[in-house]
């Protein structure tokens, strides 16, 4: 007799919801590529050269930094959601995307403050990758710090919520002295981006990101005692502190490089661990971290496919989709199942 | 001589116990000296701010002592890992639940995890001892339903439950009978007892229920603010240590029903 639940044919139904809005992502654009073609360069049997190079060089590198975006900050969210026993924590709580955005800022708008050094730099697309990294990875330091000697991980959110506050001060601050043109570069990281990464890029992405999903996937077991609070973890024989450093690492490692490469992406990281939550209705992270993946990615997928609004020209802020989109479904499940799931 | 020590469990030694900053230290209470046995169930009981839950929180490794050492099979605290403290000592705390979005069986499941493996997988045998622990406490029919579900005095069971399928020697409970009615107050200090003889753990729970206690326990702790004693209840009754444990002004322990009366 087995009691462990299991979901299988959720996930099975998941994963044939990804492939599908996968497929649908890449099938849609400014150009309209007919069926035959997308499926022949996909699996390689090349009749039309154009359009091979708009699906293999643009489309699918587009498609394929949705599901790392959209997984990663759903599982970022989640494990951020547990770790601080709080439903409206995020991904960037702990002052990631103020990092990112700090660094950012400090490149774009700096470079008139500050002159020749970062001039050069201006248009670089890496130079804002580096410096959004930067950016997320010495605020994670000052968060690390901070938890090493802050036991309360109340204390913890609170603080990165300052990081935040400091950032935006700074930013405001940076604005006031730049040029028009800086401003709308910034804004426009702001906006956030899926296009536009090279393979190249996308393989460093995804290495990074890979790390962190490795250190969560091996968070699982402890994440589950956490459910209990912490005197109850440590008395099943957890290292809190240990876990505690695994779990913000990991979290700063998928954020930090979602945030770097495709902006600060809002809303994703805290509504889907709550939407998987709803729909599975249990918290344990053995189910929870696959589905968060698998509803991220999916979610993002369909987010990138309207924000490019089919047949047309334009490509909308992706960050604005994700909210209106994603907002009114969550508002929907809570009014309908009339309670939070945590 | 020899064999009266193999069955000490839980030991202190000239325990000192309280909360320590950088400048000051503040004890609580401080020589504390007594042995618990194997398939005992005592009972903790002292008025309300004496250091219940203080000398709880030593006992279970969240807060180290300030002097004097609690020994577990005959080894200090201090240098018992977090996973062999886990295999040795399980707990139940007032405190809430971080989420109760767990069905009755994950719960109690979680009580495995010192024996797991790095994901929590449950053998058969894991999942033989969870179906055991929650037949113990009778709430094997709960199994499926959420936590969020549950009455208080379920989940307190619930709670006991994991606690077993942590399949440890010692079971430490802090006032498992707080917010229970009558009955459930009774039906929790009952099961413990059964448990204790039932499964030879030895089971301390600290509580207010003085005289539940007194008719259930193989040994008492009492707690006032010049000492503690540990013994059995009718040598504590007839050494009168009970009418010292609370002011005398309004209540008064009577010593033929073992219950305080309203004077």
């Amino acid at each position: 007799m087995n009691n462990q639940k299991t979901y299988q044919l959720q996930f099975i139904l998941l994963i044939v919801v990804l492939l599908l809005c996968f497929f649908v992502n890449i099938s849609l654009g400014s150009i309209s590529i007919p069926t035959k073609s997308i499926f022949g360069s996909l699996f390689g049997t090349i009749e039309n050269n154009t359009h091979q190079i708009i699906i293999t060089d643009f489309r699918l590198p587009k498609a394929i930094t949705a599901i790392l975006v959209g997984s990663g900050l759903g599982i970022s969210g989640l494990l951020m959601q547990t770790l601080f026993r709080n439903p409206l924590a995020g991904p960037f709580v702990l002052g990631i995307s103020s990092g990112a955005s700090l660094g950012v800022a400090l490149v774009i708008l700096g470079s008139g403050l500050f002159g020749g050094l970062f001039a050069t730099a201006l248009i670089s697309k890496w130079s804002i990758v580096v410096a959004a990294s930067l950016g997320s990875f010495l605020v994670l330091l000052a968060v690390l710090a901070v938890s090493s000697k802050v036991r309360d991980t109340m204390a913890i959110l609170i603080i990165g919520l300052m990081f935040g506050s400091i950032t935006a001060a700074v930013v405001s601050v940076l604005s006031y002295f730049s040029s028009a043109e800086q401003l709308q570069q910034y804004i426009f990281w702001g906006f956030g981006s899926l296009s536009n990464l090279s393979w190249n890029e996308l393989l460093i992405f995804f290495g990074i990101y890979a790390l962190g999903i490795v250190l969560s996937i091996a968070s699982i077991k402890g994440l589950n005692s956490l459910l209990l609070g912490d005197n109850y973890a440590k008395s099943l024989g957890l290292n809190l502190k240990q876990s505690r450093l695994i779990i913000i690492l990991a979290t700063s490692l998928i954020a930090g490089t979602v945030t770097a490469f495709a902006g600060p992406i809002a809303f994703i990281g805290l509504a889907i661990p709550h939407l998987t939550r709803q729909i599975f209705k249990t918290s344990n992270h053995k189910v929870l971290l696959p589905a968060v993946f698998l509803f991220g990615a999916i979610v993002m997928l369909i987010c990138d496919s309207i924000a490019q609004i089919p047949g047309s020209d334009y490509t909308l802020p992706i960050n604005a989709i994700t909210a209106l989109v994603g907002a009114p479904v969550v508002i929907w499940l809570l009014v309908r199942q009339r309670k939070m799931m945590f | 001589m020899k064999k009266e020590t193999s069955h000490i469990i839980l030991k202190t030694e000239q325990l000192s116990i309280g909360y320590k900053t950088k400048k000051v230290e503040t004890a609580i209470s401080s020589n504390i000296n007594f042995e618990l046995q194997r398939g005992q169930l005592i009972g903790l009981v002292g008025a309300n701010g004496i250091g219940k839950s203080t000398l709880i929180r030593t006992l279970i490794k969240v807060q180290p002592p300030l002097s004097g050492s609690v020994l577990l099979n005959n080894k200090d605290l201090r240098i018992t890992s977090n996973l062999e403290l886990a295999k040795q000592l399980s707990i139940v705390l007032t405190e809430p639940l971080t989420s109760k979005n767990l069905s009755v069986f994950e719960l109690v499941a979680l009580g495995r995890h010192p024996y797991t493996n790095w994901i929590g997988n449950l053998s058969t045998e894991d999942v033989k001892i969870v179906n055991e622990s929650m037949k113990l406490v009778n709430i094997s029919e709960l199994k499926d339903k959420k936590c969020y579900e549950l009455s208080d005095g379920q989940l307190q069971k619930v709670m006991i439950a994991r606690a077993l399928a942590q399949d440890t020697d010692v079971i430490v409970l802090d006032e498992p009978t707080t917010h229970l009615d009558m009955y459930h107050k009774a039906y929790i200090l009952k099961l413990l007892q059964k448990l204790s003889t039932e499964t030879g753990k030895t089971i301390l729970f600290s509580s207010h229920e003085i005289d539940l206690a007194i008719q259930l326990c193989d040994a008492m702790i009492v707690m006032t603010k010049n000492s503690i004693i540990c013994d059995q209840p009718c040598n504590l009754i007839t050494k009168g240590v009970f009418e010292s444990l609370f002011p005398k002004d309004l209540i008064a322990f009577d010593n033929a029903t073992g219950s305080f009366r309203v004077t």
